[in-house]
């Protein structure tokens, strides 16, 4: 492609992996919006605003919830405000278009510069929500009838969508779009990520804290195993409490920063103090 | 170009359509891909693959089809022509000196930490820019460095035929999607999700949306003054009653049961979730525990429940032919029953038209008379994610009367 050498490559705050680089390149010279899967706390969010700031460009959020509708995102028009200014005579409602605002998705078309523009977990809404969107993402563009106008994207803009696969999207609408599920970072991956977290964070204790987390993560039977968010809490934890490395080694401390659920804890601490390797696969 | 690929890619499973097979081609032919195969494999999949469920897939197929071709990993694929064709073939070695070398391996094992090397590894890596023969420090063919091939430093790593770092061959390889296929696990998400599909919607509970086109006609009617009418929002009046099997020949699936109950329960979405257990069969006694202590008449089930309930049953439908078709062939030797156990399925199916069986049993294992004659009352379905989804589809579909011979 050649062009890539001047596109994103990551930022100082953000660690992607090679092929996340150029799959997001690819996005974003194709113009198709780039869909984000992958477990929480695997950098999904940020991702989209490492984006935004490496390439200079402004982010707009639009962050899904399970009552929003597609419609709310292009514009909406304010019927009852107008309906209640109309009893008093002090305001001008003739204008319709003081009525009616333009959502992020509208906010994102009509703006003068190319942007970044963060659908966030959209499989918070209703299961046909996508769906909704479909025609608007593909022209970039959609039709106000209360104003009989056209609103169309001057720029495209950078669309990232992510994703926490609690529904799954429809097919329709994965089609238009690029896919990639963000892998859990592996041990080196997790190393510079920390890094960029805690950059003065003696090395030893960090490996040590790294090999104990993957070490949990591999427990079976787990309900919620911990993420990164968790990690680096867990870290923070340790740093502050002035935790030596052998300590972490022979016991856990602030196990509640990384398990957080009752069940989780009986069931690592029935397996960490039971019978060897019994519970749980060997790293190597 | 490529056009088998497709092929190969469906024959695998992949859902890919046309759409994004052309999307793929066309940056194919404006040189996304830089001719390289690792750039294929990822930037190939995020427009082929639309869910990782088909990783799995897309790996294989990828395997299958680009498998033969020679990987060239950015540095490593150098690393890997350093090590092919050592200069000098093998040394002879007598077996005292293979013991010697054992015993080496030994030491060496006790003095390094296996991470330790894997680190100073791909440091010396970065380091490296060139071939070596023989020495001790470089990765390099026939020395005694701890890295390298056809070496001999004991214990250390070998750099073989396939790089380890982002190769797309060998990642295919490696096969490392292979828990997220659909038709493999079921872990407490995706039930979640498959559960999710399981709603009704209705207008239900407090009035608080606005309805506008009620609230105008009011007010025109009102000759301007402002009239605001609510609606009721629409909610899930899914309710649903799960009744599983507690029998010693459930114990190997307990595990995908217990999945399947605690995603069940922890779904806000249902209006209502009922759980009973019950042992091999159903009789005139269902349980509210596990260990079947606090039991309950089953005939409680039709006087409580109303026939919008959706009943799901987990159970591997496998009993002795007493058990299931017998007065008083329950397997607990103080347990009597009246009535045969089937009767009251037949009882259970009729009141709640919308039941399934879910069997945590392979298909291939259903062919056992009373699963048959089970399967014939409920519509039975395997206890996997794609499984889950027909059973719900059934659930929701009308409800058709069961078939009976």
């Amino acid at each position: 492609m050649g062009n890539t050498a001047q596109g994103y490559k990551g930022s100082d705050d953000y660690i992607a992996s090679r092929p996340l680089m150029e799959i997001v390149n690819v996005s974003i010279v194709l113009g198709k919006p780039l869909v984000i899967k992958g477990e929480p706390g695997t950098g999904k969010t940020l991702l989209a605003h490492s984006i935004a700031g490496a390439l200079n460009k402004k982010l707009i959020t639009w962050n899904i919830k399970s009552t929003t509708k597609a419609k709310d995102g292009l514009y909406v028009y304010d019927t009852v405000q107008r309906l209640n200014d109309a009893r008093f005579k002090d305001k001008d409602i003739s204008d319709i278009r003081k009525y009616i605002k333009l959502g992020k998705l509208g906010q994102a078309f009509i703006s003068e510069e190319k942007l970044v523009l963060l659908i966030d977990e959209i499989d918070k809404a209703d299961i046909e929500f996508p769906n909704d969107l479909l025609n608007e993402l593909d022209e970039m563009s959609f039709h106000i009838p209360e104003l009989d106008e056209e609103i169309i994207a001057k720029h495209r803009p950078i669309l990232i969508i992510t994703s926490n696969s609690e529904k799954e999207l429809p097919d329709a609408f994965l089609r238009r779009c690029i896919f990639h599920y963000i892998e859990f970072p592996d041990e080196e991956m997790m190393e510079k990520i920390i890094k960029v977290h805690f950059p003065d964070l003696e090395t030893k204790l960090m490996r040590e804290a790294i090999k104990r987390f993957y070490w949990i993560r591999e427990v079976e039977g787990l309900r919620k195993k911990p993420s990164t968010s968790e990690l680096l809490d867990w870290i923070k934890a340790l740093t502050l409490g002035g935790i030596s490395v052998d300590k972490i080694s022979s016991e856990i401390p602030f196990l509640g920063t990384l398990l957080k659920n009752e069940v989780d804890t009986e069931r690592f601490v029935k397996v960490s103090s039971g019978h060897g390797t019994f519970g749980f696969k060997r790293r190597y | 170009m490529f056009t088998n690929f497709f092929f190969t890619l469906r024959s695998k499973g992949v859902p890919v359509s046309i759409t994004e097979w052309v999307a793929f081609i066309e940056a194919l032919y404006n040189g996304f891909f830089q001719s390289s195969i690792n750039h294929l494999y990822y930037i190939g999949r995020a427009f082929l693959v639309k869910s990782e469920a088909y990783y799995d897939m897309f790996d294989e197929a990828f395997q299958e089809y680009f498998g033969g071709i020679k990987t060239e990993g950015v540095e490593l694929d150098k690393v890997l022509q350093w090590l092919e064709n050592p200069l000098h073939g093998l040394p002879k070695m007598t077996p005292e000196e293979l013991a010697e070398f054992q015993k080496k391996l030994e030491d060496f094992k006790k003095e390094h930490n296996i991470d330790e090397l894997m680190r100073q590894f791909r440091e010396r890596l970065k380091e490296q820019k060139e071939r070596h023969d023989g020495g001790g420090k470089w990765i390099g063919t026939g020395g005694t460095s701890p890295f390298g091939a056809y070496g001999y430093h004991p214990g250390g790593i070998r750099v073989g035929g396939e790089s380890w770092m982002q190769s797309a061959i060998k990642v295919a390889d490696e096969r490392r999607y292979r828990n997220y296929r659909n038709d493999i696990i079921l872990d407490v998400r995706q039930t979640k999700m498959a559960l999710k599909k399981l709603r009704e919607l209705k207008r239900e509970g407090a009035q608080e949306e606005l309805d506008i086109d009620e609230t105008i006609d009011k007010t025109a009617k009102q000759g301007g003054e402002i009239e605001l009418v609510f609606n009721r929002s629409r909610e899930n009046t899914v309710r649903i009653i799960l009744l599983m099997d507690t029998g010693g020949s459930m114990l190997p699936y307990s595990d995908l049961c217990e999945r399947l109950f605690s995603a069940a329960s922890q779904m806000e979405h249902f209006k209502e979730f009922k759980y009973f257990f019950f042992h091999n069969c159903i009789y005139q006694d269902i349980y509210e525990d596990i260990a079947n202590y606090k039991r309950i008449p089953t005939e409680k089930l039709f006087s409580n429940f109303h026939k919008g309930y959706k009943v799901v049953i987990v159970g591997d439908a496998r009993m002795a032919y007493s058990e299931l078709f017998d007065v008083n062939g329950c397997i607990d030797y103080f347990y009597t029953n009246d009535k045969s156990s089937i009767e009251w399925l037949l009882k259970i199916r009729e009141h709640f038209p919308h039941s399934v069986w879910l069997n945590p049993t392979h298909k291939n294992f259903w062919g056992h008379y009373t699963v048959d004659s089970i399967g014939k009352i409920f519509p039975m379905f395997e206890l996997t994610i794609d499984g889950l989804k027909d059973a719900i589809k059934s659930l929701t579909a009308r409800a058709r009367r069961p078939v009976q011979n």
